[in-house]
This record gives structure tokens, C-alpha cells and sequence, in this order.
């Protein structure tokens, strides 16, 4: 439905849910809010789904986990480790020149890691994608999640069938 | 008693009222077939090639109201019905079809004949199934038909493993339910959106009705009139929609867009209220979006959300089936005249004679279009090819009736013309059926007079053949500086000899007077008859608006400006 579409993702996570026979996907997706409608509502369409949420403007936690192959010498890998403590990720593999670390946390906790660990070399990087969930009822209200500035980067909550 | 899968299917089938099957069996289909044999009930019509079967069960759809059915094996057999299920699905037509597949531990290991055809049709149906128990079957086939015929119509294919339709034998249970919590097709629609709508109506002084397809899949063509009636407001009618509302009717000022008449696509341009009911704002009506209707609000009648603010913005949305939103809405809108306005369009109608046929020593497709409205007196059922000639017969026939006119619009299918009218008379026996052929489409699934001639299905073909492809010739000629490439046929069979190889009885035609008596000896001669029109090689359809372009750039008859002048 998405290419035929011409919607782009930005990333997808699915897995099986709290019900037996039914997952849970979420996408990013990239575009303006006319978009986001016709996404919702072409989602909605494909039988298979039995409900779709736009949690984009909610207050929502996301996170997405991250692995990363960082290279170390026998220099560098305290600092990489201090690093890696200070953001309250895990290593999870050590080899000779390099270290595997873990981390989970919002899209830009992710993305300040890496960043900061680039100058020591990184290999390699797999992602998950996000996964989001709404707050629960009596959460602190205050603020939208975040606004964008000029792309808007909806989240989309999605039950299907298996 | 125990049952195959084959035998499930059949059952299942007659459950679900199903009296015609059009199909091609191969080997992985085959005890399908064996079974069916046993099933005199289920009438099959073999054709000849597996397009062929999905058209005509969208045919048989678009004629009858009813769920067309349609079979084929596995591979190159189901392949064949990708092009008959995407021209389904673009007009939303309910057609169900049931594909063979290799054995279940065969799949994925390129077995003979194996392809993954519910992976290549899930862009191009509505839903589809890939049945892996028997016990599925039956289930799957109440769901599928529900579907088909529910909300928006579409294709629903259903994919069965050799080893599942001729394995285990089970006890046949027609489910009572069917149990699809993610589809729930919009009934009764929001009373604020009908208020909103109902007030913008009462409000609007130069209002017109967009009528699309919608109004016949929900069979609203008498509130159609009586909402038209009631507040004095012209109807257009898409290409899908035509049939709607009878060409007779005062209020029908005919088909809008691309290859509509003029004053159709003018009187949308200057209202100030477009009600579109059961209608998609189609890039052929549309023209430029920026353009169209722009000082115009927008009721935007439909039973699918996704068709909301897709091309168009609507002021008003109204999300339901639109027979009952009719039904709501009618009692709130005010009795009306619009008088100045009425007569505005009828200005628009004397100043842009757009069915205007000129005089000519050759024959023109329009003219033998003419006479065969004539002849029939507007009451036949018309099936096109794809083309300059679909134009003609959409433009110049005079329907009187819901679903006289069957046409691949959506998607253009060239090759309609053949198999959609074997099955339109199939399924209304009691009509005339005219197919409306061009010269190329016809060369695409003639193989399927053969299908006629063995089941006597008493189609008149009346090919309007001007030795080319003639709508892509005239974008050549209008938009490439006439550079005539690829699009001239110049090794056309005779088709008379054609229709005689096959049995049938061919007449040629190349002058006008000749034309009403070819059709008469057509009409009058039993069982399947072509007739091979020879007309103008290089007739353009008018009026027309280029692509991307809007009804300022409106290209019109040249000739036609006489007649006013």
C-alpha cells in the first residue's frame, strides 16, 4: 500500500501484541498532514487492520533500540566506555578492536550517541525503528511531544491480524 | 456428508447464489473442475484466454448487480486475469476469483506452473486469500463475497493449493457469520454531515450534480432524479456514471471532463456548488485541479473515506452508502428553481454544440454510433473497447437505462470490448447488446468469439475500424507533431473473413446509408453477428481538453462553429 501509494517510511516495527493472533505495527512516515490523512485513512481500508491510531501531536514515549559496533584500541576503549556509562547504554560484546553497545532511548538519544562515538569509528549500526505508545490518562499534561519544523514526522500506531 | 475442497467450493458457490462461472482450467486447478462438472447448477463458460474470464465476470458484474465469478489455474493462468482484476478494481466492480495453486509443499520451490499471484495481485484487489486448510474454504468464500459486494465493490481472489482442493474431506459447514473485525463498510451517514450538506444545497444558487458510479453500485438513481427534481439541478454525469439519469431527462446536461461536451465541464466551471455523489474527481473530469470548479463548493458524497480530500477538498464530506445518504438528505433540501441559472446552462448548451456531427463523404464512427442509438432506441446495453471509439459511443448513444453502458474507464483495459459484453449478455439475456470495438482492442481477445459461437451468446459486434490506434494517433497528432509512430495498423486481418472463420456472420459497411441496414440484418440475424465499420481514418474525438490542462484550453469542433455563427 505504501509504494503503490508513494507514502515514505521512515521506519516500521511490528511484533506480536498482548492478544494472541494480533500485532502491533508502528510506522514513521514522512509528510505534510494531508498526507498523514490519506495514510490513515488508506491503512484503515486493508482488511486486515482492525484499527489505526496518528499518535504524532499525542503525548507519547517512543523508543527504539539500537546495536553498534564501535572500533577501540587499547586507548580508546575507556573513553568509548565512559561514553557509552554516561548515556546509560550497555556493552554487550568486546573483541579485540572493537565493542559491540547497546542502547535504548528516543530517536535523538540514539542519534547523539552515535554521533558522539563517530570519531572513534563506527562500523556498524542496526536499529530497530520506533516503537510509541500513548501516556496513561493521569500523565503530566504540558507541551506536544515535539514539534517539528518544516517536516512533520507522524507516528502510527497500527493492530493487525496475523 | 464428506466433501473434497473442490466440492466445498461448489457448495459454497451456490450458497452464495452464483448461477455463472467464466473460466480456463489448467493442472492445478483440475479437481475444481472435476468437481464442478457435477454441479449443473453452476453454469461454466470456458473461454479462451484467462483475461477473457475476469472481464467477462466484471462484465456480467456491471450488467446484472450480482458478484461475477471467474476461474483459472495456477501461473500463466492466473497471471492472465491480473490485467481483468486491476480494470475491476479501478471501476469498483465485485467480481470473486478462485486461482489453483501448486500443492502446499510445493510452494516456493518454482514448481511447475507455481507463481506467487496472491503477492502479485494484492495492489490490484480489494483482499485476497491464500487458502491453506479446507476447513478455510468455506470461510473464506463468505468473506470474500461480503467484501466484493460491500462498501466500495473490488476483486477478491482466492488462491487454493491443489493438495487442499483434493486432500482431506471434511464435513461441509456454511458459516452463519462472517467475522471481519478490521472492515466495517459505512451504512447510514452522520447527520451534521448531512445538515452541512443540505444547507450548502438550500444556499447555492448555481448548483450541478457530479454523478458517478456510485449511483448505480447503490442503485440511487431514482433518489438521483428526485433530489435533481426536487431542487431543480443539473446533472452531470461522469463516464461511469452515464445511465444514471436517462439522456432525455431535461436535467442531464451529460458527461464532463476530458472528451465531455462543453457545456458539461463549462457549467461545472461556473457553478458554485458541485454535489458529487458516488463520484472520485478522476484526473479525465478533473483536468488541472488548481482549475477546476473554481468558484465552486464542494459536497463530496462517498461510501470510501480515502476518496475525501484525495484530489479534492470538500466543504462538506458525506461518508455513507449513498442510496440511504440520499435518503436523509433529500427531506431537508428545500424545493428550488434556480431559474437564471437553468437558463445559463441551456445558453452554454446552444453556444457549444458538442454532439455535433458534420457532414462528410466518408463515413464517421459518430455517425454509425448515431444510428445505432437510433436503431435500438436507447434501450440497448453498450460495452466499449478503450479509445476513440469508447468516446463516440459514450458521447452519441442516447441512454435511457441504469448500467446500459459497460467501459473500462479507471484503467482504459483496451480488449474490454470482447469479453465484458459476452459476459453483459449473459447475464441480461432479454437485452440488446451492442459491443462498441476499436479495430486494436478488438485484435486483443478476439480469440473469444470462439466463446460466443460455443455458447451462443448473442453479441452484436460493431467494430469502428479506422486501421489504427486511434486516440494515441490523435494525442500524436495534436501533442507530437504528428509523428505517426507505432500507432498505424496496417496489417489488419479482413474482419469479415475473420468472423466467418469463426462461424459467424460478418458485414461490412463503408458508406452511410448502408450503415441502418447493416444494423437491422444485425439485429435480425441470430446468434453473434460483427460488423466491420470502415470509417475515417483520422477523426478526432471532440471536444477535448489536454491533459493537465483546464476547459479555458478546450480544444472544440471546428466545424461546429458554423452551426452557431
Amino acid at each position: 500500500m505504501f509504494r503503490r501509494r508513494g507514502f515514505n517510511i521512515s521506519s516500521l516495527a511490528v511484533g506480536n501484541s498482548e492478544i494472541p493472533n494480533l500485532s502491533r505495527m508502528t510506522f514513521v512516515v514522512e509528510g505534510d498532514s494531508r498526507t498523514v490523512e490519506q495514510v490513515t485513512k488508506h491503512l484503515h481500508k486493508l482488511i486486515d487492520v482492525i484499527r489505526v491510531s496518528d499518535i504524532s501531536d499525542d503525548n507519547a514515549v517512543a523508543r527504539e533500540l539500537a546495536l553498534m559496533r564501535i572500533h577501540t584500541t587499547s586507548q580508546t576503549r575507556s573513553d568509548v566506555m565512559q561514553i557509552v556509562d554516561l548515556f546509560r547504554a550497555n556493552v554487550i560484546d568486546v573483541a579485540n578492536d572493537s565493542l559491540i553497545v547497546e542502547v535504548v532511548g528516543d530517536e535523538e538519544k540514539v542519534d547523539a550517541l552515535q554521533n558522539l562515538l563517530a570519531p572513534y569509528g563506527v562500523m556498524e549500526v542496526m536499529r530497530t525503528g520506533i516503537v510509541a505508545m500513548t501516556r496513561g490518562m493521569n500523565a503530566n499534561g504540558g507541551g506536544s511531544g515535539r514539534n517539528g519544523g518544516s517536516s512533520r514526522r507522524p507516528t502510527f500506531n497500527e493492530s493487525g491480524s496475523v | 456428508m464428506e466433501m473434497t475442497g473442490a466440492e466445498i467450493i461448489c457448495e459454497s458457490l451456490l450458497r452464495e447464489g452464483v448461477d455463472t462461472i467464466f473460466g480456463l482450467p489448467g493442472g492445478a486447478v483440475l479437481p475444481f473442475y472435476g468437481a464442478l462438472s457435477g454441479y449443473p447448477k453452476l453454469r461454466h463458460i470456458l473461454v479462451r484466454h484467462e483475461q477473457a474470464a475476469a472481464m467477462a465476470a466484471d462484465g456480467y458484474a456491471r450488467a446484472t448487480g450480482k458478484v461475477g465469478v471467474c476461474s483459472a489455474t495456477s501461473g500463466p493462468g492466473a497471471t492472465n486475469l491480473v490485467t481483468g482484476l486491476m480494470a475491476a478494481q479501478m471501476d469498483s466492480v465485485p467480481i470473486v476469483c478462485i486461482t489453483g495453486q501448486v500443492p502446499r509443499a510445493a510452494i516456493g520451490r518454482d514448481a511447475f506452473q507455481e507463481t506467487d499471484i496472491t503477492g502479485i495481485t494484492l495492489p490490484v484487489t480489494k483482499h485476497n486469500y491464500l487458502v491453506m486448510d479446507v476447513r478455510d474454504i468455506a470461510p473464506a468464500i463468505k468473506e470474500a463475497f461480503y467484501i466484493a459486494r460491500t462498501g466500495r465493490p473490488g476483486p477478491v481472489l482466492i488462491d487454493v493449493p491443489k493438495d487442499v482442493l483434493a486432500g482431506e474431506k471434511i464435513e461441509f459447514e456454511w458459516p452463519a457469520e462472517v467475522d471481519l473485525p478490521g472492515y466495517n463498510p459505512p451504512g447510514e451517514p452522520d447527520a451534521r454531515q448531512v445538515r452541512v450538506a443540505a444547507h450548502l444545497i438550500n444556499q447555492a444558487e448555481r448548483p450541478v450534480i457530479l454523478a458517478g458510479h456510485g449511483v448505480l453500485i447503490s442503485r440511487a438513481w431514482d433518489e438521483l432524479r428526485e433530489l435533481a427534481e426536487k431542487a431543480q439541478i443539473p446533472v452531470i454525469t461522469t463516464l461511469l456514471g452515464i445511465g444514471a439519469m436517462s439522456t432525455e431527462h431535461v436535467l442531464n446536461m451529460g458527461m464532463p471532463g476530458m472528451h465531455g461536451m462543453a457545456y458539461a465541464s463549462l457549467a461545472i466551471d461556473r457553478s458554485d456548488l458541485v454535489i458529487a455523489l458516488g463520484a472520485r474527481f478522476d484526473d479525465r473530469v478533473t483536468g488541472r485541479l488548481s482549475d477546476f470548479a473554481p468558484g465552486a463548493k464542494i459536497i463530496h458524497v462517498d461510501v470510501d473515506a480515502t476518496e475525501f480530500n484525495k484530489n479534492i477538498v470538500a466543504d462538506a464530506p458525506v461518508l455513507g452508502d449513498l442510496k440511504d445518504s440520499l435518503r436523509a438528505l433529500i427531506p431537508m433540501v428545500q424545493p428550488n428553481v434556480h431559474l437564471d441559472w437553468i437558463k445559463e446552462t441551456d445558453t452554454l448548451r446552444a453556444e457549444h454544440p458538442s454532439l455535433f456531427i458534420r457532414k462528410s463523404d466518408v463515413l464517421l464512427p459518430q455517425q454509425v454510433m448515431k444510428q445505432i442509438s437510433d436503431e435500438t432506441n436507447g434501450e440497448a446495453i453498450i460495452v466499449t473497447g478503450v479509445g476513440q471509439h469508447q468516446m463516440w459511443a459514450a458521447q452519441h448513444y442516447g441512454y435511457k437505462e441504469p448500467n446500459s453502458l459497460i467501459t473500462s474507464g479507471g484503467s482504459g483495459a483496451m480488449g474490454f470490448e470482447v469479453p465484458a459484453a459476452l459476459g453483459a449478455k449473459v447475464g441480461r439475456p432479454e437485452k440488446t447488446v451492442w459491443s462498441i470495438a476499436g479495430d486494436g482492442g478488438f485484435q486483443m481477445t478476439l480469440c473469444d468469439l470462439a466463446t460466443a459461437v460455443e455458447n451462443k451468446i448473442d453479441v452484436k459486434y460493431a467494430i469502428l475500424n479506422n486501421g489504427s490506434l486511434g486516440m494515441v494517433r490523435q494525442w500524436q497528432d495534436f501533442f507530437y507533431d504528428k509523428d505517426f509512430f507505432a500507432t498505424i495498423y496496417s496489417g489488419n486481418p479482413d474482419f469479415v473473413k475473420l468472423a466467418e472463420a469463426y462461424g459467424i456472420r460478418g458485414i461490412r459497411v463503408t458508406k452511410q446509408e448502408d450503415v441502418a441496414g447493416a444494423i437491422q440484418e444485425a439485429m435480425e440475424t441470430p446468434g453473434p453477428v460483427v460488423v466491420d465499420f470502415v470509417v475515417k481514418e483520422d477523426e478526432f474525438v471532440y471536444p477535448m481538453i489536454p491533459a493537465g490542462e483546464s476547459v479555458h484550453e478546450m480544444l472544440e469542433e471546428p466545424e461546429a462553429e458554423s452551426i452557431i455563427s
